[in-house]
């Protein structure tokens, strides 16, 4: 029989933004198999991986928690109303009917759903940087609901930044960028807490500081600061989502703990002066957002488990050519920290192993 | 046999200003032999004094670094793509140790 089904705000975006439906069966559970069946979308949201109602909905029966009659199997009759309830229950992370709204999008996606948005929710993603490549990755993390962002920069905005770092605007120039970082991210999403890192990373705080977080995102210039943060990941067994730019071309890479590193990749570093930098050279302004958001996505598939990372491949990318190509990239047996027999087990002098002054960017 | 050599822009100028060239030879080091002969200086930009390959630049051999399959001796045929790597490392600048 045809029973009437309440549909809440936040989950109308899956039925064309009806608040009433109709789903037929003879019980609760059959009326709401039912209506997934002809909702997808709401399918999604109320349903978990095994088929259950998810935790973070509540059904009720003519106002009664389903929980107190016979859950599924209460039998409904016509004339009865069942109205689906985002719950704040169920001993995980709450979500609050905004948080359920802002992240309707996500959450009616099977791969994310209300379990992948609470460990977004949960995760602690450190940015190495706030300039070109650390701007758009904040920003999405931050509009997806990454909910712990730390940012390490010890710089100030200036006006050439803005070009290509969007995390920062006219009014921020001469201001911390990690402060500009914390403003631009709260106004996007308050759920976000940004832990400003106004600071240098330094071989003495980088296992201090990476300790903390779940997943690092390399967008740094230097290749000192590169190969601190490879090796600090290495030792501490943390994801590195890795990005590169210069000119019109761009690299990215993920390393995950055991299958390589960006030492496996580039054993050493150029000596000092061979490279130019990008302050040298030149960037274009859109470039590192693309790397950037490559590197959100890697991200969020980490943190969410889900398709195949860009482990063991890099990506190459040429604005001009608009051409993105991938190599296949190997875990090196001989690599001094990830190999079979590592000759470094402890953060050493970066500055000395690339050869002081550091002149690339 | 002549192989298509791609290179980034870090090396262009050093092959005339193409992003790819082509080159003879059967062997990578074949083909960086060709490339310094028709443009002198090259070599130096991938290979360091001893011969060996800068540990700053990979050459992929389509898609495999040739580092696993043999080195400078691995053999290129026709339809091959060479690429040429060497590392980057822009993105921020503000966060140097
Ligand atoms: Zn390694």
């Amino acid at each position: 029989m045809a029973i009437k089904v309440y549909i809440p705000g936040p989950f109308r975006v899956a039925t064309n933004n009806s608040s009433k439906i109709e789903g037929y069966g003879d019980d609760v559970g059959e009326v709401l198999k039912d209506v997934g069946r002809r909702y997808p979308g709401i399918k999604a949201l109320i349903f978990d991986s095994k088929g259950e109602v998810a935790d973070h909905v509540c059904v009720f029966i003519n106002g009664r928690d389903i929980n107190t009659l016979q859950n599924n199997g209460t039998k409904v009759t016509e004339g009865d109303e069942v109205s689906i309830v985002p719950a704040m229950s169920g001993g995980a992370v709450p979500f609050t009917e905004e948080q359920i709204r802002r992240y309707s999008r996500h959450i009616i996606l099977p791969q994310v759903g209300g379990k992948g948005q609470r460990k977004l929710l949960g995760a602690k993603v450190l940015l190495i940087g706030a300039g070109g490549l650390g701007s758009p990755t904040a920003l999405y993390l931050a509009a997806a609901g990454v909910g712990t962002l730390g940012i390490v920069d010890f710089d100030t905005v200036d006006i050439s930044n803005l070009q290509r770092q969007i995390l920062h605007h006219n009014h921020d120039v001469g201001r911390l960028k990690v402060t500009s970082a914390q403003e631009s991210i709260a106004d996007v999403n308050p759920d976000v807490q940004v832990i400003p890192h106004a600071l240098a990373l330094t071989s003495e705080n980088a296992l201090e500081i990476i300790r903390q977080y779940d997943i690092v995102v390399n967008g740094c210039d230097n290749f000192a600061t590169r190969y601190l943060v490879n090796d600090a990941c290495v030792f501490l067994n943390k994801p590195l989502v890795d990005g590169s730019i210069f000119l019109f071309e761009g690299q990215a890479s993920v390393f995950m703990p055991g299958r390589g590193c960006y030492r496996c990749l580039y054993p050493a570093p150029p000596p000092p002066g061979m490279v130019p930098s990008c302050q040298e050279a030149g960037v274009l302004g859109v470039l590192p957002g693309i790397v950037g958001c490559v590197q959100a996505i890697e991200t969020i598939k980490l943190i969410l488990g889900i398709g195949e990372p860009l482990a063991g491949r890099l990506l190459l990318f040429d604005a001009l050519s608009m051409d993105f190509r991938v190599m296949r990239l190997r875990k090196d047996p001989s690599c001094p920290v990830c190999g079979d027999n590592p000759t470094i087990t402890e953060l050493i002098d970066y500055e000395e192993f690339c050869g002081a002054p550091i002149t690339v960017g | 046999m002549s192989v298509e050599v791609r290179v980034t822009s870090l090396l262009q100028k050093a092959i005339g200003g193409a992003k790819s060239v082509s080159a003879q030879g059967d062997t990578i080091s074949a083909l960086l032999d060709n490339l310094e002969s028709s443009y002198p200086g090259f070599k130096s930009n991938v290979l360091a004094d001893n011969g060996e390959l800068h540990r700053f630049v990979n050459i992929y051999k389509n898609n495999e670094d040739i580092r696993y399959l043999g080195n400078l001796d691995t053999p290129v045929g026709s339809g091959d793509v060479i690429s040429i790597l060497p590392a980057l490392a822009g993105g921020s600048t503000s966060c140097r140790p």
